[in-house]
């Protein structure tokens, strides 16, 4: 006779089949658009073929199941998975193995249930929203007859303690089994692995816990299963792949020993337990387990052992083959790879070699030149790689320069090169000039002959010197919303200088839409908006063609026309409200429920100096990768398919530059903050400081809301006059100091890739700097957040409690309300800060804003406003209506 | 109180024959199709078996009482194709519930006559439910994998009233057969839950599942390996698995042997007539059909076993007479731990 054991059976066109002698069962993650963005792209761009590619590959792999998961602000995620799904059961490869159907909307996942005719696994349900939801969805779960995962999640949050953890698990079998009448081994727990070794004390027992909890829950419920998502574990290692495999490895083996059954891992990546080297799986072992682990010092061990591997790693890689070849190809070689070790010795080489210097350049440089630029077009190669490939450039033509000069000396008539040149200016107001740089960087790249004129460049000096030097191109850049007025002036001066050269437009607050209304209308010459550096080649080569230029000009005219007419047929939908109406519909917040905290101090307090070291955990990456050009969710881009090589080359060089910014003291933080008690008058908040009082004047959305929805002010955070309480309202600046001769000695070096590295990083300091000011803010200064314990993730998701918005941004867009905040916080003096005529904040690496303690308070956008609110505002501020027009015309309807 | 299980324990239980090929052997005309009621319908209605049951329901009892009289213990409805995706077909999609309803009514009046001649031999109307003209899992377009002909919802909701028409008319067992595509067979599944769900007064009945292996690499048309289709189908926790239809006994041997290791629960058989021959007729003789089922029940692998296509009560008396000096399959253990 037969028996028939109750072990997790699961099919796709193939059974598996998890007995207790199983090994590990591997679940593919790469056809998932959080974690991958290569399969994100595919899904977006339509590319269903290709991403059935990335799924065929994970099989390949060895993956023994697949994790699908569409989950996407962008995408209509029951309409991608049903279609993925579909398609994916035509491919008898790939469907041989089970699916998961990973998704945090049920609705995503009944969608995938009803296309796969196998068994699948549910990724995940809990009890989060509460235990009747959780039943229907387990309930339609078993309808279908999927297993499923549930997470270690209940009304009160995430379990995150062994006995919470092992007591969520307990009380969700009860219900699946007895209630709900689920076959036991159809249950897969996630007990939550989360980072451990992150330098939080409350965070070295995680995987300690996971590993207890995986115990317990296989010996009270030894027919189910434990799963989890592995490389949380080592999150606080992201970019040093070589210590993450190991604590995955070491980690999994003592999980695996505790009965873990599956895994959502990258299984070609992870090493085997016995070949880690025996020091590094000692420290891997300290850590996961909390052993020897007192303040910290296994952690600080593991992270020190981390930093000398990083710096090994670098020395093994060399291959020194490629000096063999002939000195073309080596000049090749080392633009397209980046290396200048060996370029003066090579380009002085080819210089003997020619008859004269600049055929160097015209020749093997710009042939090397060419073929970066063709990888760059063709999306093989990134835009860190391209920058470096510059300086390599920059290097030899630095070596060749004193020999052009000679030849010119001694014969002057001897030709010389004619390239396009392509002028370049971040426009006057403006301190912001890192897109700028990259843009030029890769036009130069390109052999284009860049003349920058930097940063805070009126529109006299732009066109004096673009009819001086006869330039090819204009190319204007600003990050500020002023910088639009005055890219539209820039524009309507070269018209009436009756100049001929087409006008390129780019920066953070530019736009096409914004081009095609505002700007493009100024100049009859062509006005292009260029949505990012890669494509600034492209543009400025069809401009510069004759047969190419008329065509691209005609319909840039054309696409602009449809945008305008797009844009005044948009206008008419919007409904606003009168601002009196406006003003009714407030936030509605209970202030007799309210009371206010009162801060540490009144007045100011100033931090002429915070360490650097305090800062670093605190910065949030995904922009520093942004102004890269690689988008995409932090740290998760490290491991992308596509630019997951790069980004971390990139990320390594970002973080040794960080460390000896850091250790050297090359730059310096500084913090003001101040608190004073403030009363809402309704449009405006009153602040009073012991001497005088200040209006602090907001902006009301205005646009018609839903029913129920408020119409925003930052006024309604603060506690009225007839609320009897006193409240409190803050405000800082912080800055970072002191770049600008590390920029000079870069710029001497030809560097631009450490230039455009060490601006980018200023800048996620100060972003840094302000969450860390933020943070002491709310749980010490003013105190009324004391017992807080967030993540960096949670900080960047914003997830605290209070606001601190910023003038000139969207809740509060008068950018002249800076004034009043600068001259509050003791000015220039200080703050270190200088304003601009636009109020562009000079270093470019500063952040001010308003502090707002309410727990009601919100970021929101005003949005645009009418004439009304616009009268009323100008009376308020004591300025003529002219005037403040002329600030407020990004938000006005017109 | 009649218990199947009961009965199963005790001997190997008979399903019956082919209905199709017994309305056959009437030769029916278009006329006769269309009854009375139906005389002016828009569309050519011969081959609309199940509607027989609404025109021609003496010819439908007539058949049940002949496999009855043969040895059958179970009866199928003769509802194979009625829900309102495949009666499309003749625009009747209207009619489905009341063909569920007649032809349960039908079956279930001529198996307690039978039953109540012979209590110890008690006999059950199993509730047929096909696999629909339409599949889930496979695009009707070569051109475009990923398009599908039906939606998960049109199936559930086709299924789901004819499950009630069924119930309603008095069926003892649920029969989801001659599955070649698991997915709509899961819709099946799916359907049959929720209506005991939705309606608690109801007492749950017991599930039958049948699957078909349309060719010799063992797999279903959809593509998936018996031990996959079995899986995919446990949590409708059946009262049997089995094959039908497709193959002749001579080709589902190695299958059925496969499914009695496997199946935690009761598996049945009933294969074809052999396979067609060139005038896409079953020539298999009733002694030959019996002699590969004897066979299998001596070996253990089945406790339910009858005919498909092809099959006539000749072939059900003799599978009756042989494999009844067999002892039924025995349920295989079930473990409630997982190490042996």
């Amino acid at each position: 006779m037969s028996t028939i054991y109750p072990f997790l059976r699961l099919a796709g066109l193939e059974p598996l089949v998890v007995r207790p002698e199983t090994n590990f069962v591997n679940i593919g993650e790469r056809t998932n658009v959080t974690g991958s963005k290569k399969f994100a792209r595919l899904i977006r761009e339509n590319q269903y073929e290709e991403a059935l590619s990335v799924a065929r590959q994970q099989v390949e792999n060895g993956a023994q199941i697949l994790d699908v998961n569409m989950d996407d602000a962008l995408l209509d995620g029951v309409q991608a998975m049903t279609k993925f799904l579909n398609l994916l059961q035509s491919e008898p490869d790939i469907a041989r193995i089970p699916i998961m159907i990973d998704s945090s909307k049920f609705e995503i996942i009944e969608a995938g249930l009803k296309c796969v005719q196998g068994k699948c696994i549910v990724n995940s349900i809990s009890m989060k929203e509460g235990v009747e939801k959780f039943k229907r969805e387990a309930n339609i779960c078993r309808l279908f007859g999927a297993a499923v995962v549930v997470m270690a999640f209940d009304e009160q949050g995430q379990a995150d303690t062994l006995q919470r953890r092992v007591d969520i698990c307990t009380r969700a079998y009860e219900i699946l089994v007895k209630e709900v009448g689920f076959d036991p081994q159809d249950i897969i727990f996630d007990p939550n692995i989360f980072a451990v070794a992150t330098g939080l004390e409350e965070h070295n027992n995680y995987a300690v816990d996971f590993i207890e909890a995986t115990r317990i829950i296989k010996q009270k419920m030894p027919l189910t299963k434990v799963s989890g998502g592995v490389s949380n574990l080592s999150f606080s290692f992201r970019g040093n792949d070589h210590v993450r495999e190991a604590m995955h490895s070491v980690f999994l083996f003592h999980a695996i020993k505790a009965g873990m059954d599956m895994g959502i891992v990258n299984a070609g990546q992870l090493v085997v337990y016995d070949e880690i080297e025996p020091e590094l799986r000692r420290l891997c072992e300290d850590v996961i387990l909390n052993r020897n682990n007192d303040n910290n010092e296994a952690t600080e061990k593991l992270i020190a052992f981390a930093e000398s591997v990083k710096a090994k790693g670098k020395v093994i890689v060399k291959d020194e083959t490629w000096r063999k070849e002939p000195v073309e190809a080596r000049l090749t070689h080392s633009l397209i790879n980046g290396i200048t070790d060996y370029i003066e010795t090579d380009t002085e080489e080819a210089r003997q070699k020619y008859p004269r210097p600049l055929d160097v350049i015209e020749g093997p440089l710009m042939d090397g030149m060419n073929v970066v630029g063709d990888l760059f077009g063709a999306g093989k190669m990134f835009l860190p790689q391209v920058v470096k490939s510059a300086r390599v450039m920059k290097k030899s033509v630095a070596w060749l320069t004193p020999f052009i000069e000679e030849e010119k000396k001694n014969n002057p008539n001897a030709q010389q090169g004619s390239v396009a040149k392509v002028l370049l200016a971040t426009v006057k107001g403006d301190v912001h000039d890192i897109g700028k740089n990259i843009v030029g960087v890769v036009l130069g790249c390109n052999g284009y002959d860049i003349i920058d004129l930097g940063v805070m460049v009126p529109a006299d000096k732009i066109l004096d010197t673009a009819i001086k030097e006869n330039v090819d191109i204009i190319g204007l850049s600003g990050l500020i919303t002023p910088s639009l007025d005055e890219m539209v002036h820039v524009a309507h001066e070269m018209k009436r200088r009756n100049m001929k050269q087409p006008l390129l437009i780019g920066g953070a607050t530019t736009s096409r839409m914004h081009t095609a209304v505002k700007i493009a209308p100024q100049y009859d010459n062509g006005v292009i908006h260029v949505l990012d550096a890669s494509r600034s080649v492209t543009v400025a080569s069809s401009l510069l063609s004759n047969e190419q230029r008329d065509k691209l000009l005609n319909d840039t005219l054309a696409e602009y026309q449809q945008l305008r007419a797009d844009f005044e047929k948009k206008k008419t939908i919007k409904t606003y409200l009168d601002f009196e109406k406006a003003s009714a519909n407030k936030t509605a917040i209970d202030w007799s429920a309210y009371e206010p905290v009162r801060p540490q101090f009144t007045g100011t307090r100033v931090l002429q100096q915070v360490p650097l070291n305090e800062l670093v955990p605190y910065i949030d990456w995904a922009p520093f990768f942004i102004a890269w050009e690689m988008g995409g969710r932090f740290p998760q881009l490290l491991e992308d398919e596509v630019i997951g090589k790069e980004a971390t080359k990139l990320y390594h060089d970002a973080l040794s530059l960080l460390q000896k910014i850091v250790d050297e003291k090359w730059l310096n933080a500084r913090a003001v903050a101040g608190f004073w008690p403030a009363v809402s008058t309704g449009n405006s908040i009153r602040l009073n400081t012991d001497e005088s009082y200040y209006n602090l004047e907001c902006l009301r959305q205005q646009i018609k809301k839903a029913p129920g929805q408020p119409n925003f002010s930052l006024a309604d955070f603060i506690a009225p006059e007839a609320a009897g309480k006193e409240d409190y309202i803050g405000a800082f600046s912080v800055t970072i100091e002191g770049i600008e001769p590390h920029l000079q000695h870069f710029i001497e070096q030809h560097d631009d890739y450490n230039k455009i590295m060490l601006q980018a990083l200023a800048d996620r300091l100060a972003e840094a700097l302000a969450e860390w000011l933020h943070a002491k803010v709310r749980t010490d200064w003013w105190g009324y957040s004391k017992n807080e314990q967030l993540t960096n993730e949670e900080l960047i998701k914003e997830k605290y409690v209070g606001i601190r918005p910023a003038p000139g941004y969207p809740a509060c867009p008068d950018h002249t309300e800076k004034y009043k905040l600068f001259h509050l916080l003791g000015g220039e003096q200080t703050t270190g800060i200088t304003l601009t005529e636009s109020l562009a904040m000079y270093p470019a690496a500063s952040v001010c804003g308003w502090y707002f303690a309410h727990p009601q308070s919100q970021y929101f956008g005003v949005g645009k406003i009418k004439e009304d609110q616009l009268e009323d505002y100008a009376k308020r501020k004591g300025l003529s209506l002219e005037e403040i027009t002329r600030w407020l015309r990004p938000i006005l309807e017109d | 109180m009649k218990d199947i299980r009961k009965a199963l324990e005790q001997r190997i239980l008979i399903i019956d024959g082919a209905m199709g090929t017994m309305i056959q052997r009437h030769r029916l005309t278009e006329a006769d199709y269309r009854g009375e009621r139906f005389k002016d319908w828009p569309s050519d209605l011969k081959g609309n078996n199940d509607l027989l049951c609404l025109t021609q329901p003496a010819i439908i009892e007539g058949i049940h009482r002949e496999y009855l009289d043969a040895g059958a213990d179970i009866i199928e409805t003769n509802t194979f194709n009625s829900q309102q995706v495949s009666l499309a077909d003749y625009n009747m999609q209207a009619l489905a519930h009341e063909i569920n309803l007649s032809a349960a009514r039908i079956a279930k009046k001529a198996a307690d006559d039978f039953t109540a001649k012979d209590p110890s031999k008690p006999r059950f109307v199993a509730g047929a439910i096909g696999p629909l003209n339409k599949t889930l899992s496979l695009s009707p377009d070569v051109n475009n994998p990923g398009f599908r002909g039906l939606l998960w919802e049109e199936a559930v909701v086709a299924y789901y009233e004819q499950i009630d028409g069924l119930v309603q008319g008095g069926i003892d067992l649920i029969l989801i057969e001659t599955i070649f595509d698991t997915l709509n067979a899961k819709a099946a599944i799916f359907a049959v839950k929720k209506y005991f769900q939705d309606h608690p007064d109801q007492p749950e009945l017991p599930i039958m599942i049948s699957g078909t292996i349309t060719d010799a690499s063992g797999r279903t048309l959809s593509g998936q390996t018996l031990e996959a289709f079995y899986i995919s189908v446990m949590h409708a926790h059946p009262l049997s698995i089995g094959l039908n239809c497709a193959l002749g006994a001579a080709d589902m041997r190695s299958h059925i042997e496969e499914l009695s290791q496997i199946a935690a629960c009761y598996t049945s058989a009933y294969p074809n007539a052999g396979l067609p021959n060139a005038m896409g007729e079953y020539d298999e003789q009733p002694e030959q059909t019996a002699h590969f089922l004897e066979d299998w029940a001596r070996e253990g692998f089945v406790n339910i076993v009858g005919g498909c296509c092809g099959t006539t009560p000749d072939h059900i008396r003799h599978i009756a007479e042989h494999v009844k000096k067999f002892k039924p399959r025995s349920l295989p253990v079930i473990a409630t731990e997982t190490e042996v």
